[in-house]
């Protein structure tokens, strides 16, 4: 926190600017979401050490099983980390759903957010046929909108 | 004769920036004392002050969630790996809503 270098601009590399995210991952995310609904929806997607590109989406557990809560399932939360250490990579993406409420972050949300690199992504599916996406930085439980840049790449979703 | 503990980014402002750090203790809460006194405050992220191991925090010893080993009594030994990681949890309710619903 605080100690980070300044990064590539004007390209992929993006931090604190925007985050830039293939179609085909987003549709993912959405779907996701939709799938879970009423319930929360969360999960991650996970992108090269440093490289600040979401490209591999794993969609996870939400452990409280909530309309109104999400936690990840402690084990596999560890297995995923693992996984992505493993991979060199790390959670460029975190999100979840809210799935009554705007696609902002709760008071909840900025006091629990503890990977201050990520990019905290949240999806409302309040309205049954349009989503509301909208994407956060969240420091020492600081909430800084960021503008999401929607790209139609080659990536495996 | 140590264990490995693996500090996720948020707390690595205790450790001088150090990924994985080296402590010893014959149980979870023996080493973070231990890991405390080489990283002041790093306890206060981990314990709440009524002492017990914070709801928004997760710690594993190797393969297995402490909390379904005994959580800060849980016994280690040599070789152990711990591994911190923030609880990545939140939604629509407000915290102390939350934090009835999930009996904490």
């Amino acid at each position: 926190m605080g100690t980070a270098t300044p990064r590539r601009r004007n390209c992929f590399g993006n931090v604190n600017v925007v985050l830039t995210i293939d179609r085909t991952i987003l549709d993912a995310i959405v779907a996701h979401a939709r799938r879970d609904h009423p319930d929360e929806a969360c999960g991650v997607v996970a992108g090269a050490l440093g490289s600040d590109v979401p490209s591999r989406h794993i969609p996870m557990d939400n452990a409280a099983r909530s309309m109104t809560f999400y936690e990840f399932d402690s084990m596999e939360y560890l297995r995923v980390w693992r996984e992505m250490d493993d991979r060199d990579e790390e959670a460029v993406v975190i999100y979840h759903s809210h799935t009554a409420t705007e696609a902002y972050p709760s008071r909840t949300d900025a006091d629990i957010a503890g990977w201050p690199d990520a990019h905290y992504l949240l999806v409302s599916t309040r309205e049954p046929d349009s989503e509301e996406i909208r994407s956060f930085r969240i420091v020492d439980g600081v909430v800084t909108e960021e503008e999401v840049n929607i790209v139609d790449a080659t990536v495996d979703a | 004769m140590a264990i490995e503990v693996r500090v996720p980014t948020i707390l690595r402002n205790y450790t001088g920036g150090s990924k994985i750090v080296e402590g010893a203790g014959e149980t979870l809460i023996g080493l973070i004392d231990d890991l405390d006194a080489k990283h002041n405050g790093l306890k206060g992220r981990l314990i709440t002050p009524e002492g017990g191991l914070h709801r928004f925090v997760n710690i594993y010893v190797n393969d297995e969630d402490v909390r379904f080993l005994g959580a800060l009594d849980a016994k280690l030994k040599d070789g152990d790996s711990i591994t911190i990681l923030p609880a990545v949890a939140g939604g629509a309710l407000g915290f102390a809503a939350a934090a009835a619903l999930l009996g904490r």
